[in-house]
């Protein structure tokens, strides 16, 4: 434990938690309005005129019939992956150092599976008939066709959305009520329905405990099986370079590696700008650091992997796909992505630079860059090189799918704002765990009713 | 054993296509390369009959064309000493076609007479059946088209006009299908007579280089151009079971 958390008492947490939601300074509402205009102009603007023009719109043609927003999907899906599944496997394991961070880890999973939700909304040709991809009774006597991998994929990140909504709400209930006991007026309404009459009874505790607990059992493999299935949309095909079979445990090892790295960089800006200086701490950069290093590894084995076995496979049209990927029209795109991910994450082995913060912030968002880079890989280089020759092509996102790439980031950042002033982004129950029980000798301000 | 073998007879009936055991029909064509001249013509008869849009300059530029059958040209050497080959590509109606299974609507689907169709109403744009097809004969409509006076007159009307974000694709005709069923049933017969029903294309074709008939009737002329020796299916190996069948050309500067 770090000197600077031992001062802190049981006191200093409620009111640093309860200070981050009510005391807002120009600069959150500058934050916020800028969030929010980006997310209109950039997002809804471009996206509406599509919705009236077409998919065309966008920059897709006729090899290329998935872009950006596929490649957007698939890397929000990522970034949500490791927060409630790490915060899970943290609670599993009993490790301390995940009380301070998990709130807003969790937070970022669920909104970035939000974003995700929207940007296949975006994706498709007639969003406004999506619903037909869910198995609702209706008039039609249709059922969707339960054989395809992007029905497996509604189901999964469905049943991950609800999860990770259940999981961030149990585990704040007992916050809510001690905020609750702290405001006044409209945000004390909010906090009383939010708490459901939490008391802190043994009972409730060790219900929560209980319950808590078995969600996080539940979330480990379902976190697993979600990027899974978002992996067979395209290893179930027989697109060369898509259908391999590393293409599953790939995606999962991916989507945790820019999820933690997003998981870095929320972490920098929530200790710069929320006064949290305390509470996240080196501990954790090192920590997330490690997993860093790790899952970028593993990142690296599967890339090497890939390209072998497409060596290995000796199919021309593997080899043209590899080739294409490797040297062609993309071929920058690619190396830049193995500095991204695969190079600069070696500074990690140094302590100095895993402890160092703006570092850490620079090299998360050098990670997640290349990330969104892989997945735009993915997409773009293997469509482009089908069996067919004639077919050939390439493509170039349009100017409504950057703007709308950079809308659904603006549209993340807004979400995670409102976040903030609205739940308590640090767990205050949890990180009174770690601290020491407190002495009567800390002034008149230490004693308030626990939660 | 006996148990294994039962659950692998019955997997097997399943897998098979309705039209394989059920019904009357399983649509074929047959393209003798030897004959084709690449012409185009059934590129244009088939632009004609199906109101396949004209996407104009800046579409056309941007690789948004939508041509229900293509020639595929193949350049070889350098000029002067470059050589060409074609073949006609359009959707082959897999048997065991990769677009079915990915959609999530079901929006295309194997019918009972083999054909793999596409339900212009149901599609939802998720445009996964392109990416899925080896043969990228999909064709996408990232636009809603429209055509001009006095063209719109000459739109076919017993074919749908699809609006933006539905994914098409070529049908064998099946309006020409389902109007060669309604005159059999008109005249009290079961089944449709083979050259009785022609797409647009091999209607069209001046040099009669493809056929249309049903390989279950083993009487029909594409039945028996099934086993001609030069017979093969394009990507065969990627096991779809295709239904178009090409003759290859026989090229005398061949090694």
């Amino acid at each position: 434990m770090p000197p600077e958390e031992q001062s802190l008492v049981y006191a200093d947490v409620n009111r640093d938690v309860v200070r981050s939601l009510l005391v807002t300074g120009p600069r959150y509402y500058v934050a916020l309005y800028t969030a929010l205009g980006v997310t209109v102009l950039c997002f809804f603007f471009p996206w509406f005129y599509q919705l009236f023009y077409g998919i065309g719109a966008a920059g897709m043609n006729h090899p290329n019939v998935w872009g950006t927003y596929l490649s957007s999907f698939i890397f929000w899906i990522g970034l949500s992956h490791s927060g409630t599944l790490l915060s899970c496997v943290l609670h599993l394991t009993n490790s301390p150092w995940r009380k301070a961070m998990y709130r807003s880890a969790e937070a970022m999973t669920l909104f970035s599976l939000m974003v995700a939700g929207v940007m296949v909304f975006v994706h498709v040709g007639r969003p406004w008939f999506l619903h037909w991809a869910l198995p609702y009774p209706n008039q039609m006597e249709m059922w969707p066709n339960f054989r395809s991998p992007l029905l497996f994929d509604v189901m999964a990140i469905a049943t991950y959305l609800t999860g990770s909504i259940m999981f961030i709400y149990m585990g704040s209930i007992p916050d809510f009520a001690a905020v609750r006991d702290r405001t006044t007026g409209w945000r004390r309404h909010f906090y009383v329905l939010m708490s459901m009459g939490w008391r802190g009874t043994d009972r409730e505790w060790h219900r929560l405990g209980l319950a808590y607990t078995f969600l996080a059992v539940l979330i480990i493999p379902l976190a697993v099986s979600v990027h899974s299935i978002v992996s067979w949309d395209f290893a179930m095909s027989i697109v060369p370079a898509l259908h391999q079979t590393i293409f599953a445990p790939y995606f999962v090892v991916g989507a945790i590696y820019s999820g933690t790295a997003g998981i870095v960089t929320v972490m920098f800006l929530l200790r710069k700008y929320m006064d949290f200086g305390q509470y996240i701490t080196t501990v954790h950069f090192d920590n997330l650091g490690k997993l860093l290093l790790a899952l970028s590894l593993m990142w690296t084995y599967i890339n090497l992997i890939e390209i072998f076995t497409a060596w290995y496979s000796g199919s021309s049209a593997e080899l043209e796909a590899l080739t294409y990927k490797l040297f062609g029209y993309y071929g920058a795109l690619y190396w830049e992505m193995i500095l991204f991910c695969a190079l600069a994450p070696l500074l990690l082995i140094s302590t100095r630079f895993r402890t160092s913060f703006v570092p850490m912030l620079i090299l998360s968002i050098a990670i997640n860059i290349g990330m969104y880079t892989e997945r735009f890989l993915i997409v773009a280089t293997s469509l482009s090189r089908q069996y067919l020759p004639d077919a050939w092509g390439f493509y170039v996102p349009s100017a409504v799918e950057v703007s709308i790439l950079l809308g659904s980031l603006a549209m993340f950042t807004t979400l995670f704002l409102l976040f903030v002033k609205l739940i308590p982004s640090i767990s205050i129950y949890e990180v009174k765990e770690t601290l020491a029980t407190p002495s009567n000798k800390t002034g008149s301000d230490a004693w308030q009713p626990s939660h | 054993m006996d148990f294994f073998e039962r659950i692998r007879d019955g997997w097997d009936k399943h897998r098979k296509p309705a039209h394989e055991d059920d019904f009357d029909y399983a649509w074929t064509m047959a393209i003798d390369l030897d004959i084709c001249t690449g012409c185009g013509a059934c590129v244009t008869a088939c632009q004609a009959e199906n109101n396949l849009p004209i996407v104009g300059e800046e579409e056309f530029a941007r690789g948004r064309e939508i041509k229900w059958i293509r020639i595929e040209r193949y350049w070889e050497g350098e000029f002067p000493d470059a050589k060409l080959s074609f073949i006609p590509m359009m959707c082959q109606h897999c048997d065991a076609a990769p677009c079915e299974t990915v959609c999530p609507v079901s929006a295309t689907y194997h019918n009972q007479d083999g054909l793999n169709t596409q339900i212009y109403n149901r599609c939802i744009g998720t445009r996964a059946c392109a990416v899925y097809c080896p043969y990228e004969v999909r064709y996408f409509n990232y636009t809603s088209h429209h055509w001009e006076e006095p063209l719109d007159q000459q739109l076919n009307p017993d074919v749908t006009v699809r609006e933006k974000g539905v994914m098409e694709k070529c049908t064998f005709c099946i309006q020409r299908i389902r109007q060669a069923k309604d005159r059999a049933k008109d005249d009290g017969r079961r089944r449709i007579r083979d050259g009785e029903v022609q797409p647009a294309c091999v209607q069209s074709c001046p040099a009669q280089a493809m056929t249309f008939g049903d390989r279950k009737d083993t009487q029909s002329r594409v039945a028996k151009m099934i086993n001609n020796p030069r017979a093969y299916r394009v990507l065969d190996e990627l096991n779809t079971s295709p239904s178009v069948i090409y003759l290859k050309k026989v090229d005398a500067d061949a090694p």
